[in-house]
């Protein structure tokens, strides 16, 4: 099963934000999608999710058309990060990751067991009971994540589930961007399809099994992280020279600029 | 951190506003003992003078203070939710400018016709006041709202443009209006609750029973939409739907409120405020304990109205203001040595 976009294009104010674009999240997968600012990243997240309506192509999560699902079912298995979020109401860390449980209806106690895992997973546990309004850009950071990780925390029977993350590591520092990357592993190893947009080529090179380029609104190439990773690519698309090396222990590509 | 948990401030609450009902009842112009005003609620007799005042004079006075200060302060919690902005206020999406004008326009054209010219046993100015302030959120809501549904921002800058043409509206009619005229604007802008009747307490009060009724429904939504709309999309809210029964809701309770109390200002917008800095922001506590800490400041508030220039009286919106700001001072103060 996956999350499919076919075909699809995005029209808005007379710009073409995206051009037949055709995208398949699988689940089980790491996708990540990589591209200079103001390429499309953030509007294909936007159509993804139900957020925007394409101007053509459709939409499918598991098969069915994405504005058939009910809002509810869809929240069951349809978990979106943004970049930022503007809550600015003194909720407690606990409080907020709770809001990731509102499609689901598991009961306090359950409710409350996940909350307390979630927090522990992304290295918040000591944050619980602050206030969210008074934590750092890394502290509310991770705690959204781990908002959305209660959303998807157990197997749903609708289907497979989807977690889709808008630059979840830029206000992390490199022990929380590696904590996300396992954690983002973990989800995959559950049968979860991830897709996220990063900005560094070497993060999206460690943890993506497919790795979508994209550049003024088209992709511009997607495959492994070997296959798609070339200096004449970065210079096509970022206009950057590179050197393309292998990490000389979990073997991926090395862009080195 | 929190200075009160949840359940206990509903506890106190709920203990408080009795007891302030209680001593509200047995004091004003005339002072009746509690023992007397006990005996007579329990159905005991009592001589007649002390029935008429406490049975057609202070009791439904009290019960209206009770339901229009739970609706302000409920429907302003709501209000603070749903614009994700803890200094929002009921009168925002336009309910009190319009039921100021429709007051006014009430006051000015019917004149001598007032106190005669009722409707449901209502006085026009209350059915002017409802009319006025239904329809300038019905405008509001309506400049929001286009096909991709009805935008927040547009909807607080629509309230403040209505609100601006109510209050020149307004300006025009006070300019046309005689002395006694203007008086009457005044007094009903300032928010009195001495023209109580049972009609009132009775419309008033189903109202306010159907908004604790209706609210609690959508306090998972209300948290929700705190993160934002696209966010409260994501889990499953759908959030055009609770936004125009929220604001329906309001406006039918604002609406009913100020005609029949006139504009209390303050009691929508800070009690919220102030439950909001002693429990935190979860809509299931923070509605029911904005109602009743709405109602046992409004309570309070009148009480004193009726006793502090014997004789007279003063208009409840005066007290509110002066009883609540000090209070919402001091815990601004606390609150910036706690961090």
């Amino acid at each position: 099963m996956s999350l499919l976009a076919d075909n699809i294009s995005l029209h808005l104010a007379g710009f073409d934000l995206l051009r037949n674009i055709s995208l398949q999240v699988e689940a089980g997968k790491v996708t990540a999608i990589v591209g200079p600012n103001g390429a499309g990243k953030s509007s294909l997240l936007k159509v993804l999710t139900g957020e925007m309506v394409p101007t053509q192509g459709q939409v499918y999560l598991n098969n069915r058309l994405l504005q058939h699902w009910s809002l509810l079912d869809k929240a069951q298995l349809l978990a979106v990060l943004p970049q930022h979020t503007m809550l600015n109401f003194p909720f407690t860390a606990d409080e907020v990751v709770g809001l990731g449980r509102i499609p689901h209806n598991t009961g306090l106690s359950k409710d409350r067991e996940i909350i307390t895992e979630a927090l522990d997973l992304v290295d918040a546990s000591y944050l619980q009971k602050r206030l969210y309004t008074q934590m750092s850009g890394g502290e509310k950071q991770r705690v959204q994540l781990a908002r959305v990780l209660t959303q998807i925390w157990q197997a749903s029977h609708l289907g497979d589930q989807f977690l889709v993350l808008d630059e979840p590591t830029s206000a992390f520092d490199l022990s929380h961007q590696k904590l996300t990357l396992d954690i983002v592993r973990q989800l995959a190893d559950k049968a979860v399809g991830v897709v996220m947009v990063v900005h560094d080529l070497n993060l999206a090179a460690r943890c993506a099994d497919n790795l979508v380029v994209f550049d003024g609104g088209v992709i511009a190439a997607q495959g492994s992280p070997e296959a798609v990773l070339t200096e004449a690519l970065i210079d096509k698309v970022f206009g950057v020279k590179s050197i393309i090396a292998q990490h000389p222990v979990t073997k991926r590509p090395l862009v080195i600029t | 951190m929190r200075h009160f948990s949840a359940p206990s401030l509903i506890w106190s609450l709920a203990i408080l506003l009795p007891v302030a009902a209680l001593v509200s009842i047995t004091v004003g112009t005339v002072d009746i003992s509690v023992s007397d005003a006990l005996s007579a609620l329990t159905g005991n007799s009592v001589n007649t003078q002390t029935q008429t005042i406490l049975f057609d004079i202070r009791l439904p006075r009290i019960l209206l203070a009770i339901a229009v200060g739970a609706v302000l302060a409920s429907t302003g919690a709501v209000m603070q939710g749903l614009f994700r902005n803890p200094l929002a206020d009921p009168s925002l999406i336009g309910v009190s400018s319009g039921a100021s004008v429709g007051a006014s326009l009430m006051i000015v054209t019917a004149g001598g016709f007032i106190q005669s010219g009722a409707l449901l046993g209502l006085s026009l100015v209350a059915v002017g006041a409802f009319v006025g302030g239904f329809a300038a959120t019905l405008l509001v809501y309506r400049l929001a709202t286009s096909g991709i549904g009805t935008s927040v921002t547009t909807m607080l800058l629509a309230g403040i443009a209505i609100g601006a043409l109510s209050g020149a509206l307004n300006s025009l009619l006070s300019y046309f209006s005689d002395n006694d005229m203007l008086r009457q604007i005044s007094l009903w802008q300032m928010g009195n609750l001495s023209g109580a009747s049972w009609t009132k307490v009775t419309i008033m009060g189903a109202v306010a029973l159907l908004l604790i009724g209706l609210f609690p429904r959508e306090s998972k939504a209300l948290n929700a939409l705190l993160l934002g709309e696209s966010e409260a999309r994501h889990l499953g809210i759908d959030v055009q739907r609770v936004k125009r029964r929220l604001i329906v809701l309001t406006a039918l309770g604002v609406g009913v409120s100020v005609a029949s109390a006139g504009l209390v200002g303050f009691v929508g917008l800070i009690m919220p405020h102030i439950v909001r800095l002693a429990i935190g922001p979860d809509h299931r506590w923070l509605v029911p304990a904005s109602a009743l800490a709405g109602a046992t400041l409004l309570v309070i508030a009148d009480s004193l109205a009726r006793i502090v220039v014997i004789p007279a009286e003063l208009p409840t919106g005066i007290l509110t203001a002066l009883l609540g700001a000090p209070f919402f001072v001091a815990l601004l103060l606390q609150q910036r040595k706690d961090m």
